[in-house]
């Protein structure tokens, strides 16, 4: 047997719009239950929708950052089903001649390139939200009905859980640069359903399809196609028929690992009853609206890429780093064009290594957003450039960097304040105080044996050294930082 | 004649002139009301105390001096499918029997905001199901002419109320003939505009791609009149049409010497009352005699417009009542149930009546998978050709005119089984497949003094040619000028 997994992705979006798809209330994701809606996101007798033209411009946005062919005629369809969630019993939604279709994007996977086809973008409605308290009672928020949501189904072209999770990475990683979606899991404005199936390839005989749900991690979506494509595995294996079914992942706790099992079978499965929206008259894309959305559009991850490697000469590995987020990207751009001093490409290359180093451990370390932090870019060329100038050791720049990082001050000003005197060269005192060392080792054994007293002495003796230009301060830091105590 | 007896135009000038107060003539109506509707019963809910303090505003505005809207003071009755900030929506069902809808319906909202005074929402058929208001949840309407008769419906009781006095204009909808039919029965001018030329904000959705608001009245400048207030666009319904409005009472008294008028043949098949095909053809004389030239049409595929409209109709309306499941609106069953389901299924079982769950079913079915195609696909199909057929008509034709209703008033009970009452609409229906507008005039009475209505047609958006034709024919054959008898007793019970 040779055994092949086939995994296509099922990506629903909520698009960033200010109001919801057919009504005029807001999105606001943080207002309280049931004050952002109105009688037409609640379904009241006689109302009508009318379509938000914004949102039809962002999935029209991501059909073209998806390679797609857009429709220049499309339709919205009811699909109907019974929940109360859905006020209407019905949802707005398309079904045939879809916004946009035929698409496509290309990742990479372990240093391969791999391009995953992209069946179908369209657009509609997202539900309300159901609690189900302790007691027999449960409790409808309709302020999420009626937000614009995008569907975007890809085909299956994935073979492993590393793919689908390549895929879901790079996919959210564009819809965040486009504009269209925060891309954020945990609070479900970015839903992901894989469809998963193994087949042997040899035979051709296939299991049946697991739609994967409840997912809101990409680590959830990478253990649970895993966890589906071997249990598939295991089945196939047996001769056993795999039956096509809904399946809702439970991640790991102290008791088990992630499992998946059956919410519904496919004997169960919806007649949606799909029929053309009659409420809504057919969305034509014209020619002139087209050209006004693609002028729009702004630079794609892969395009950044590749202009970060010609235009800055970083490798592709750094270039693919700095352009993970867009904020991250215009910062380091931001930064590299306020260097004066140099060549774009060693200024670039500064930028890089410090945005990789000490920036993105601050911001790990608090958990900030690039686009938040006080510091600006600016600050940050002039901060290297005094190091570059040789007037602060790297060690020194990198307190002055976090100092800069919590307050937004530049540079100059921290180096006054902290009294550290920018004179000489630092790399020539660092030079001075190892000679320093070296000439007098015994002293330097005490202070390592806990006679910090002695310390005074060689910072004495760096200071005759350099005729008392250093700053004690500064000779200070660098021999505990030598000495290590 | 009574002032409740007279046309809004008439009355309009009254009130212009100050020769009459908005108060006075809100007085008789209502006043007319008390005396009649226990007979009629055209109201589900009868807004007194609204029409009251809205004549009185009207009358204060006038004091000041300012330049009201045609038909400010003027009493209208509203069909109770269509929102109502401050009177219950019923629909004349029992799933909406206590809903207050939080906004006003467009049209409501624009009648409100020229000044008419509002009497009352009328009776229907429940969701406008039917064709005799006898699909009422809650009592049946009489018709004014014969109280043992229907008025027609769904806009039964809006028919009858103008018709008895009740009102003096009022608003009807029409998704298969609901304003045309029962304008017919009560010997009134009932107007099914063009699709898109009325907003649908407000009006509780029975075929969303087939429903229509528009005008009941006594003549055809009341109806023109009320049409100048509802027509346009509204940002509210996207299927409104964003295209100007022309005052309709402008082309009223021109001569129609040189007028096409068609007689499509195939709508005066087996079945048609002789009565009322021979009513209609001495209207059809008359109008050749006032200079219109009239010639034979033909529109091979109507034949097929009342099955596909049994498709389309009851489709979109299973999916348009989807929302009306105990969860949030009227009626929630009582008895325990195991899950949602079940609680949708009981609620529904016992609220809605049995036409309506018929058509649900019905509709239900036609789009389930694997009889979609066979039908609703094929439905969409049929009702392009039939809108091919009538496309080529007007290019020959002007006008086409057509009885209304293929029977006289039918007495209650006597068309007990749905298919015969489907029946009733097979003049009326094409017209909503294909989206023309269509009015529907008194052309004289039976013998047994029950009325007549010919029906006019005209392509999409032609309503000034169609009301020019109408009021031609209307001010040479004066049967606008006879009122409803009024019989001493009621023939229908809920």
């Amino acid at each position: 047997m040779a055994l092949e997994a086939i995994i296509g992705l099922e990506v629903h979006a909520q698009l960033l719009t200010r109001s919801k798809m057919f009504c005029r209330c807001s999105t606001d994701p943080s207002a309280g239950p049931n004050t952002v809606v109105c009688p037409i996101c609640t379904a009241m007798p006689g109302v009508l929708p009318v379509i938000n033209r914004r949102a039809v411009e962002l999935v029209v946005r991501t059909g073209l950052a998806l390679n797609c062919s857009i429709a220049s005629h499309s339709i919205f369809a009811r699909k109907n089903y019974w929940y109360p969630d859905l006020p209407k019993n019905y949802q707005i939604s398309q079904y045939e001649l879809p916004l946009c279709r035929d698409g496509y994007l290309d990742i990479d996977v372990n240093g391969q390139k791999r391009r995953i086809r992209i069946r179908r973008v369209h657009l509609e409605e997202d539900t309300g939200k159901l609690y189900h308290t302790a007691g027999n009672e449960s409790r409808i928020d309709f302020n999420r009905c009626g937000v614009p949501l995008m569907e975007i189904v890809s085909e299956p072209d994935m073979r492993s859980a590393d793919e689908a999770r390549e895929y879901l990475v790079a996919l959210r990683q564009v819809l965040r640069y486009i504009g269209v979606c925060t891309g954020n899991m945990e609070e479900g404005s970015f839903r992901c359903e894989p469809n998963v199936n193994v087949r042997d390839t040899e035979s051709g005989a296939k299991t049946g399809i697991s739609e994967l749900k409840n997912l809101n991690s990409f680590r959830a979506v990478h253990q649970s196609v895993d966890f589906e494509i071997a249990r598939h595995t295991r089945l196939l294996q047996r001769g056993e028929t795999v039956p096509r079914q809904t399946r809702r992942w439970h991640p790991s706790d102290e008791s088990r690992g992630g499992y998946t099992d059956v919410m519904r079978s496919k004997e169960e499965a919806h007649d949606y009853r799909y029929f053309p929206e009659p409420d809504l008259v057919p969305m034509r894309i014209g020619d002139d609206w087209l050209s006004e959305i693609r002028a729009g559009m702004p630079e794609l991850p892969q395009q950044k890429r590749e202009r970060f490697v010609s235009q800055y000469a970083l490798t592709p590995y750094d270039a693919g780093v700095l352009t993970q987020s867009l904020e991250f990207a215009q910062y380091f751009e931001a930064a590299v064009a306020a260097c004066r001093a140099g060549q774009v490409a060693e200024a670039a290359k500064r930028v890089s290594k410090w945005l990789q180093g000490e920036m993105s451990r601050l911001l790990n370390e608090t958990g900030q957003d690039i686009a938040d932090v006080p510091a600006r870019p600016e600050h940050v060329a002039e901060l290297l450039e005094l190091v570059e100038e040789g007037k602060l050791t790297g060690t020194i720049a990198k307190e002055v960097f976090e100092e800069m990082f919590r307050t937004g001050k530049p540079a100059p000003q921290i180096v006054s304040e902290r009294g550290i005197e920018v004179v000489g060269d630092a790399s020539e005192l660092e030079r001075i105080v190892d000679q320093v060392l070296a000439d007098h080792a015994e002293v330097v054994a005490k202070v390592k044996s806990g006679k910090t007293q002695s310390k005074g002495f060689l910072v004495g003796q760096v200071m005759k050294a350099t005729r008392g230009q250093a700053v004690p301060q500064i000779v200070n830091d660098i021999i505990d930082r030598r000495l290590g105590v | 004649m009574e002032l409740f007896h007279r046309t809004a135009h008439e009355l309009a000038e009254l009130l212009r002139r100050k020769e009459l107060s908005a108060v006075e003539l809100c007085d008789a109506v209502l006043g007319r009301i008390e005396a009649v509707e226990p007979r009629v019963r055209a109201y589900v809910t009868v807004m007194a105390d609204v029409a009251r303090e809205q004549a009185k505003a009207v009358d204060a505005r006038r004091a000041a001096g300012e330049d009201l809207p045609p038909l400010a003071g003027i009493p209208l009755a509203v069909k109770d499918n269509m929102c109502t900030v401050d009177a219950p929506t019923t629909c004349s069902s029992k799933v909406l029997e206590h809903f207050v809808a939080p906004y006003d319906a467009t049209v409501v909202a624009r009648a409100r905001q020229a000044g008419c005074v509002f009497t009352g929402k009328t009776n229907l058929d429940e969701f406008a199901m039917g064709s005799s208001t006898e699909n009422s949840a809650f009592f049946t309407t009489c018709n004014p002419w014969d109280l043992e008769r229907a008025p027609g419906g769904s806009s039964g009781g809006s028919a009858a109320a103008t018709a008895a006095g009740e009102a003096i204009i009022a608003l009807g909808s029409d998704t298969g003939g609901s304003i045309r039919q029962p304008a017919s029965f009560c010997s009134l001018v009932g107007l099914k505009p063009t699709y898109g030329r009325v907003s649908r904000y407000g009006l509780v959705a029975f075929a969303s791609s087939l429903d229509q608001i528009g005008p009941l009245t006594k003549d055809v400048r009341d109806t023109a009149l009320l049409m100048n207030l509802l027509a346009g666009h509204d940002p509210m319904d996207s299927t409104s049409a964003d295209r100007p409005v022309p005052d309709l009472t402008e082309l009223l008294g021109r001569d129609i010497r040189g007028i096409r008028i068609g007689v499509p043949k195939e709508f005066f098949a087996e079945g048609t009352d002789p009565e009322v095909a021979n009513a209609v053809h001495a209207a059809i004389r008359q109008l050749e005699s006032l200079g219109a030239i009239v010639g034979e049409a033909s529109t091979p595929t109507v034949s097929y417009g009342l099955p596909t409209y049994y498709i389309i109709a009851p489709s979109e309306a299973s999916s348009n009542l989807a929302r009306f499941d105990g969860v949030r609106y009227g009626h929630r069953t009582s008895k325990p149930v195991a899950d949602n389901v079940e609680l949708y299924e009981q609620s529904r079982a016992e609220s809605f009546g049995p036409e309506v769950q018929r058509r649900i079913m019905i509709g239900t079915y036609a789009l389930s998978a694997g009889y979609y195609d066979a039908y609703y696909l094929k439905a969409q199909k049929v009702r392009t050709l039939l809108k091919r057929d009538f496309d080529k008509v007007f290019e020959q034709f002007d006008i086409i005119a057509w009885p209304t209703s293929p029977c006289l008033p039918f007495r209650f009970g006597e068309r007990g089984d749905p298919l015969s009452m489907y029946m009733a609409d097979v003049c009326t229906i094409p017209v909503n497949m294909v989206g023309i507008p269509a009015v529907s005039l008194p052309c004289g009475f039976s013998s047994g003094g029950l009325p007549i209505g010919i029906q006019l047609g005209a392509s999409y958006f032609e309503e000034p040619k169609l009301l020019q034709v109408a009021y031609a024919y209307e001010q040479s054959a004066g049967f606008h000028a006879r009122r409803a008898p009024l019989g001493a007793s009621c023939g229908g019970e809920a």
